[in-house]
């Protein structure tokens, strides 16, 4: 009989049936066979990457530009190792993500055979879920439950790892016949809608408080609630801050929007926070980098927390109410719930929170040396580039200007990696969502060193048509830790220069050995990022005065036939302000060194 | 802190038992004893894990073995609303001199010898902790020369089943 495939075709033409456009990765014995197909497949692109870390923050760009679940595919052993650190970084932000490994023959598994590594065991803390396939009749409905897993409930990562004997074996359950499949997982069954009784007692509170904030979090993007976010804000008329994960949820430019709360958030949002009697937490999950000090975060505030994932309610603050819900859902009925409810007077909440705002506006100082603001940079490219394009930022100094900096109008067009804090995420990133969204502009915002991590993709996207713009923020320096430095170790720069730049000196080394690695490094950049960038098929630019900031910028945006890179170089001592030093209470936010905000404590 | 026990339901798949005990050393929970086997239906295995926390983190270890997606269901058993049970074989010194006494003991505890030598005696007793700790202090001056313990199991009291709904579930979807 004819209708008889492969294990490999079926994994082909199941992930085409699931929905897959595309796949990042690399091959290697393994997953060999897995790519034969691969080869003539005519409704999914394989896109290969130069690094397997590279595929999987691809795969993550693409699903958090989109909405679709990404997908990456790599081979055993180290294929499959490489591919950890996105994994991890896309369970950490609930990223739809689905990763297709490799494995050696079922009957080797256990053997240390080559290249054999247990993947499902290692990822088993870093998955939603993970599958060894055990026979090639099971391909299509193992890939249909993955991106089901992956893209329903609260999303996050699944990994399918595929033993080469079953790749190779040959079946006759056919995807297009069996699909959909159905799927058989008897424990999975996620609550979407929210209870009625907890959405009018929330209500209740709602219409009750005085000091009310609605703290939004990444699961109001999951659930791809902005719309209706907007609606509840503005019948509330309640102030809105947006953390890391939801930047762009709610628009910065509108007046109830007090911008991002939490380490190096604004005076607004964290002191609003803090002196709250009402949380409306939505698809946020009180993580430490927005609450400081937990005992001491927003003391008087009662707590109203909706979250898909029933675990993240009371998991670090106890919940009032509690609200189990797709945060679309959720939004929706309370805000049916509050159309019959008499609207709060805020008016001496909102003069409060006026007072903070004009006083402690997000703002940054211009070097007295004549270098570049970073800041300044990263606000021009935001004004440039606009509103409708993607920033894909770093893990940095850079990451946390470029969040503060930049006006985001829309949902999606803010992407990072902020659970994980992975370095190295975004010129990948930025390639997957430029692929899910060719026709937006997309910059990837990069630190000196983060992109030193992973700018290998750059040749990818260089041969692979894949336009995105890259902004190395060059500081010389991993400018954050250096700033810890700077704040908590006594100015002693152990081993944070990075010698990008000229004038690597300028640094006092400090006694002992290791302190050589920190030496002066003369006239030279290494590397030098505008040749490097050539070399990889880009068009490298540098731009080192203010002056030229915008001019550099606007050739960038001309260019659109090629990735482009521009070594921004900067201010090497800024400092990123406001912020909350790590396990301090949020009460104690300086807005530069040693300066607090002085508030006057009397309460509306 | 308080002891708990809870019956989990989970698929059964080859690593569920994996997926479960690395949770709860992930987040930093101690088990305290943990029994599996198969139950009346074949795609369902049953743990029973008793755990040593405080309320409040017991209710976030239970959310998180929740969202397992092999774990079918969790519930806690109340210590007077269910039947528990462990069960301890004891290899214990029993020379002549010393045999009759030593088969008092295990006939006080209704436990069984399953297994006799010139020297020793292998005693067999299920009970509830408490029990077995009494009968384990009993037999301790004769000189135990050799002990194991299941882990503990149990089950709800009265006509109820915690897998009928669970198999419903399982029906449907298979
Ligand atoms: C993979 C990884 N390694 C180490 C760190 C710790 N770390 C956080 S920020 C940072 C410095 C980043 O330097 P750079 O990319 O130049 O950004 P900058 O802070 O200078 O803007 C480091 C080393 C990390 N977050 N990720
Ligand atoms: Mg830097």
């Amino acid at each position: 009989m004819s209708s008889q495939i492969t294990g490999a075709q079926s994994l082909v033409r199941s992930l085409e049936a699931a929905g897959a456009d595309v796949v990042f990765g690399i091959p290697g014995g393994a997953i060999l066979p897995a790519y034969d197909p691969l080869y003539d497949a005519e409704h999914l692109r394989h896109i290969l990457v130069r690094h397997e870390q590279g595929a999987g923050h691809a795969a993550e760009g693409y699903a958090q530009a989109t909405g679709r679940v990404g997908v990456c595919i790599a081979t055993s052993g180290p294929g499959a190792t490489n591919l950890v650190t996105p994994i991890a970084d896309a369970y950490m932000d609930s990223v739809p993500l689905v990763a297709i490994t490799g494995q050696v023959p079922s009957g080797a598994i256990g053997t240390d055979a080559f290249q054999e590594a247990d993947i499902c065991g290692i990822t088993l803390p870093i998955t939603k879920h993970n599958f060894l396939v055990a026979s090639a009749d099971d391909i299509p409905r193992t890939i249909a439950e993955a991106f089901h897993l992956a893209s329903t409930g609260r999303p996050g990562p699944v990994l399918v790892d595929l033993p080469k004997d079953i790749l190779q074996a040959t079946t006759s359950v056919l995807p297009a016949d069996v699909w959909p499949p159905t799927l058989c997982l008897p424990g999975y069954r996620p609550v979407t809608r929210p209870h009625g009784k907890q959405i009018r007692e929330a209500a209740r509170m709602i219409s009750a408080a005085r000091r009310p904030v609605l703290y939004v979090g990444g699961g109001v993007l999951k659930a791809r609630a902005a719309a209706e976010l907007r609606t509840l804000a503005e019948l509330t008329g309640i102030p809105v801050v947006t953390t890391l994960m939801a930047r762009g949820a709610f628009p910065d430019s509108h007046p109830q929007h007090l911008g991002m709360p939490g380490m190096h958030g604004s005076v607004a949002a964290v002191t609003a926070l803090q002196k709250s009697d009402l949380l409306i937490a939505l698809g946020a999950r009180f993580d430490d980098r927005v609450t400081g000090r937990l005992s001491s975060f927003a003391p008087k505030a009662a707590v109203i927390h909706a979250d898909i994932d029933p675990a993240e309610i009371g998991k670090n603050r106890v919940a009032d109410v509690p609200i189990v819900g797709d945060c679309r859902e959720v939004i929706a009925d309370l805000v049916a719930a509050l159309q019959g409810e008499p609207r709060a007077d805020l008016a001496g909440w909102w003069r409060q929170i006026d007072g903070w705002r004009r006083t402690y506006p997000l703002g940054y100082d211009l070097p007295t040396d004549g270098s570049v603001a970073p800041q300044y940079v990263i606000e021009r490219l935001g004004r440039i580039a606009g509103p409708e394009a993607l920033y894909v930022a770093g893990v940095g100094q850079h990451q946390m200007w470029a969040a503060q900096f930049i006006s985001y109008e829309h949902p999606y067009t803010w992407l990072n990696s902020g659970g994980l804090g992975t370095m190295g995420y975004a010129v990948p990133a930025a390639m997957g969502a430029k692929v899910g969204r060719p026709e937006a502009t997309v910059w990837a915002i990069d630190g000196d060193g983060c992109f030193q991590m992973t700018n290998q993709e750059l040749a990818t996207c260089a041969l692979e048509g894949i336009p995105i713009k890259v902004a190395i923020i060059n500081n010389g320096s991993l400018g954050m830790v250096r700033q810890w430095q700077t704040l908590f170790y006594d100015q002693r720069y152990s081993n944070t220069d990075l010698g990008t730049r000229p004038d690597g000196a300028g640094t006092s080394a400090g006694p002992g050995v290791g302190a050589a690695s920190s030496a002066p490094r003369g006239a030279r950049r290494v590397p030098d990022f505008v040749r490097l960038a050539e070399a990889l098929g880009c068009v490298g630019m540098r731009c080192e005065s203010l002056d030229e900031v915008d001019a550099t910028i606007d050739k960038a945006m001309a260019i659109d036939d090629a990735p482009v890179v521009v070594d921004f170089v900067v201010h090497r001592d800024a400092m990123v302000w406001p912020m909350v030093a790590a396990g301090a209470s949020n009460d104690e936010i300086r807005i530069a060194r040693d300066i607090a905000p002085d508030f006057d404590y009397e309460e509306a | 802190m308080s002891t708990h026990t809870l019956s989990v339901l989970v698929e059964n798949k080859p690593g569920v038992l994996a997926r479960v005990a690395g949770l709860f050393s992930r987040r930093g929970f101690n088990i305290e004893s943990l029994a599996v086997g198969p139950t009346e239906h074949d795609d369902i295995s049953r743990m029973t894990i008793v755990v040593s926390v405080d309320e409040l983190p017991l209710e976030q270890v239970t959310k998180q073995l929740n969202k397992l997606v092999n774990v079918i269901k969790i519930v806690e058993m109340e210590p007077l609303a269910a039947v528990r049970r462990e069960l301890v074989l004891i290899k214990v010194r029993a020379d002549l001199s010393v045999r009759s006494q030593v088969l008092e003991t295990v006939q006080l505890f209704r436990a069984k010898v399953v297994d006799v030598a010139p020297e020793a005696v292998t005693v067999e007793a299920t009970g509830t902790r408490d029990k077995l700790d009494a009968l384990i202090r009993m037999l301790e001056p004769f000189g135990i020369r050799e002990l194991v313990q299941s882990g503990m199991v149990a089950l709800g009291r009265g006509p109820r089943s915690i897998t009928d709904r669970s198999l419903r579930a399982l029906d449907r979807t298979a």
